[in-house]
């Protein structure tokens, strides 16, 4: 429920609305879009971020929180592990039950090799299930996979790694047909075309969706088909560092039972991490959208046995996260809703910014807005702008929304706003990590051998910012180029001596560094007890 | 600040009214790792069952969505074991006999309505367990699709039914055998992999980033 004085704001919103119905915001120019970012972005400011001081990044920048990781103890220091008997001894180790790991499990799977799933909480408990929007592919008459490339490098500021983007675009399509052939139930017309609408910053209809359900209908999908083939899956079994053979090559990994505390050893030719996202560390203070364990572990584990990251300092804030009512505070507002016609508009009734900019472009404008210019709508959380819902019903009718959105309806029903009829308050949200772990063509980390990565913890594909829909796809056609190569590779391996000496060496070289601390990593849940205690107390 | 008492477990803890079920367990000092997935309602990890202290009525929520309320006693249900049936889906059709194959407990359902009543979805799930058992694939899938499995519905049933994983073969086999598929992907799949579009992304991958940021800047955008 709105109060009062918010009910007596939308009067103003609802003033203004038959003028910015005739007349959309421009589009920004390539100038106008850079002052922008530069001035308000997060990304782009040098508070929140602090230096790398060891390791493959040394000297690089990258949020404070993720720094303090990357510079803890191992919560393994000085634990003796017995290698000649692992509870688990597999081809190819999965860690991270998301899309991407799942996808991974069926390709490796259908390849012949033994493969098993470990995920800190519940198998599908993963910023997978949750996107909203869609999956962008490239597979209608007036698209071509070059367009997509083009729509892509330029929402990635040009910094996307040519050869895996090359990889996302051109094997959209196929990874269409194939959650097709799986039977995700795909919004489609009678003739089985499939319905697809745009986005910030893409230039065809190009955004396939399951309603606003469609992370959730993929990962459903791709999970019933991992426990279909049988792959084993631990739940509740998070991964807290990666074991190498004597020849520096990765061979399993320390695994800990979440709600025993128990460790256990997993030896495997090949691992692929498919941990996911970092929302849950909060970078800048940030609320997030992301799931409850998305606190970058598997950027910790890699880095700790040498891989290297890449834009690890590129965070991408969702435009519209909910800035009101405070219990959906953080949560997404899908992008498909500016898709089909709704505005951001500020306390004078006025549309700001053209609802489909880049989401780095219209969260740098909202940031301004409520910022600098003051005119954002005040909210017990701060401040927000409205997301114009009745516009939708204005161009399209109300059962736009009742099909196109159900979930964002429902959600907001459930305090009492109807969004037919009223406007909703947004303001940025920590949605997406847009770097990760550098990783080639083929799936696999550079340095270390039989180590793949699937999934949001690969950096580079999507540059320095992710456009809607590239997330869901690169989920899949990473997850399953990482199983089929992972599993490849472990036809071929010949594993050594089982050891965490490197542990003990980063150890030594963060010392070195004149570094120390009681931290340890990884975080694996954020301590949500103490925050709401410092909030309230 | 205003404050409302909670038990959970059993156990009373006042905390302030605007959390969900979910934010106050842990100002109550709850440390989760059971029933808390995506904290957003798309997960079914946190099903809950709360009673207003005095009233008879029980109530079926997801945690993270739920505001707290004076006097609510909470208990949770982190996991339920449902009854997983495997099957190969080149294999199977969605033929007559296909629920009565998979899942033969569906014919045992006495209409209680209780998994209606439970649903923290607020779907009609008895309906789309009723389009199952009379083969209506496409109605059962529709009426299903919003499902989170939080598994609240399989705990109050009777006949022992694993609702949630009715409705997902349902929607496999709705949308792999009763869609049309879409040709357009097909082409284009089989273009691609025949080659047909390597030279063009060769090209524009070989392009100084100069022509590639005048390319972008001047692309027509779709209506």
């Amino acid at each position: 429920m709105y109060s009062a004085k918010m009910l007596e704001l939308i009067k103003t919103v609802e003033a203004t609305r038959e003028e910015r119905y005739k007349n959309e915001p421009n589009r920004l120019t390539a100038d106008e879009k850079k002052a922008l970012l530069n001035g308000y972005h997060p990304d782009y400011q040098d508070s929140g971020f602090g230096t790398i001081q060891v390791g493959k990044n040394k000297g690089e920048k990258a949020p404070i929180e993720l720094v303090e990781l990357l510079h803890a103890n191992s919560r393994i220091k000085g634990i003796e592990f017995d290698f000649d008997t692992p509870k688990y001894d597999v081809d190819v180790l999965i860690i991270g039950g998301g899309g991407a790991g799942a996808s991974a499990a069926i390709e490796a799977k259908k390849a012949g090799a033994n493969v098993m799933i470990a995920t800190k909480l519940r198998i599908g408990d993963a910023n997978s299930t949750m996107a909203e929007g869609g999956i962008q592919a490239a597979d209608k008459e007036n698209d071509s996979p070059q367009q997509h490339y083009l729509d892509s490098m330029g929402g990635g500021h040009y910094a996307n790694k040519p050869e895996l983007l090359r990889r996302l675009v051109m094997d959209g399509p196929g990874a269409i047909s194939w959650l097709e052939n799986l039977g995700v139930m795909f919004d489609k017309e009678l003739d089985g075309t499939m319905l697809s609408v745009s986005g910030g910053g893409i230039s065809r209809k190009r955004l396939h969706a399951c309603a606003d359900y469609t992370g959730l209908e993929i990962t459903r999908v791709l999970i019933n088909e991992v426990r279909n083939l049988g792959v084993p899956i631990a739940d509740y079994t998070a991964a807290l560092e990666l074991i190498l053979d004597e020849n520096g090559k990765v061979a399993g990994a320390v695994l800990m039972n979440m709600l025993t505390g128990e460790y256990v050893v997993a030896k495997a030719k090949t691992v692929i991490i498919s941990t996911g996202g970092a929302g849950r560390m909060h970078y800048h203070g940030f609320p997030t959208t992301n799931h409850y364990g998305a606190t970058a572990d598997g950027l910790i584990m890699a880095y700790r046995v040498g891989a290297s990251l890449l834009y690890q300092e590129a965070i991408q804030y969702h435009p519209t996260g909910v800035a009101y009512p405070t219990q959906l505070f953080g949560a997404l507002v899908t992008e498909k809703v500016r898709s089909i016609g709704a505005q951001l508009v500020n306390i004078d009734g006025t549309a700001f910014v053209h609802p489909l900019e880049t989401r780095d472009v219209v969260s740098s404008a909202i940031i301004r807005e409520c910022g600098e210019r003051g005119k954002g709508i005040p909210t017990p959380n701060g401040a927000g702008v409205w997301l114009d819902t009745p516009l939708i019903v204005k161009k399209s009718g109300a059962s736009m929304i009742e099909q196109s959105i159900p979930g964002i309806m429902h959600m907001f029903q459930n305090y009492g706003i109807d969004i037919r009829e009223v406007p909703i308050l947004m303001y940025p949200t920590f949605h997406y990590q847009n770097g990760g772990i550098d990783i080639e063509a083929g799936g696999n980390t550079k340095e270390i051998e039989n180590l793949f990565v699937a999934g949001e913890a690969i950096g580079g594909i999507h540059g320095r910012n992710r456009l809607l829909g590239n997330s869901m796809l690169d989920v899949v056609v990473f997850g399953r180029l990482a199983g089929k190569a992972a599993a490849e590779k472990a036809a071929s391996v010949n594993l050594g001596k089982m050891s965490l000496k490197h542990i003990d060496d980063y150890a030594k070289t963060l010392e070195a560094a004149g570094i120390e601390n009681d931290m340890v990593s990884p975080k694996l849940l954020p301590d949500y007890v103490r925050d709401l205690h410092k909030a309230y107390n | 600040m205003e404050l409302a008492k909670v038990y959970f477990d059993g156990k009373p803890y006042d905390v302030p009214a605007e959390l969900t079920i979910m934010t106050a367990m842990e100002y109550a000092g709850y440390r989760l790792v059971r029933g808390c997935g995506c904290r957003h309602g798309f997960c079914g990890a946190c099903a809950t069952i709360y009673r207003i202290e005095g009233k008879s009525k029980v109530h079926f929520v997801l945690a993270c969505q739920q505001k707290v309320e004076e006097g609510m006693y909470v208990a949770s249900l982190p996991f339920f074991p449902l009854d997983k049936r495997t099957y190969n889906m080149e294999e199977i059709r969605p033929d007559d006999q296909i629920m009565m194959q998979f899942f033969p407990e569906i014919f045992g359902c006495v209409a209680c309505n209780s998994c209606t009543k439970s649903c923290s979805k607020s779907l009609n799930t008895m309906q789309y367990i009723a389009y199952a058992k009379r083969n209506d694939l496409k109605r059962c899938a529709e009426t299903s699709f919003d499902c989170v499995a939080c598994g609240i519905c399989s705990a109050r049933c009777p006949a022992n039914i694993s609702h949630s994983l009715v409705g997902l073969l349902a929607r496999r086999l709705s949308a792999k055998y009763l869609t049309p598929k879409a040709e357009h992907t097909r082409i284009r799949t089989e273009a691609i992999n025949a080659g047909e579009f390597d030279a063009a992304i060769d090209d524009m991958i070989k392009m100084p980033m100069e022509e590639i940021k005048k390319l972008y800047d001047t692309r027509d955008i779709e209506k």
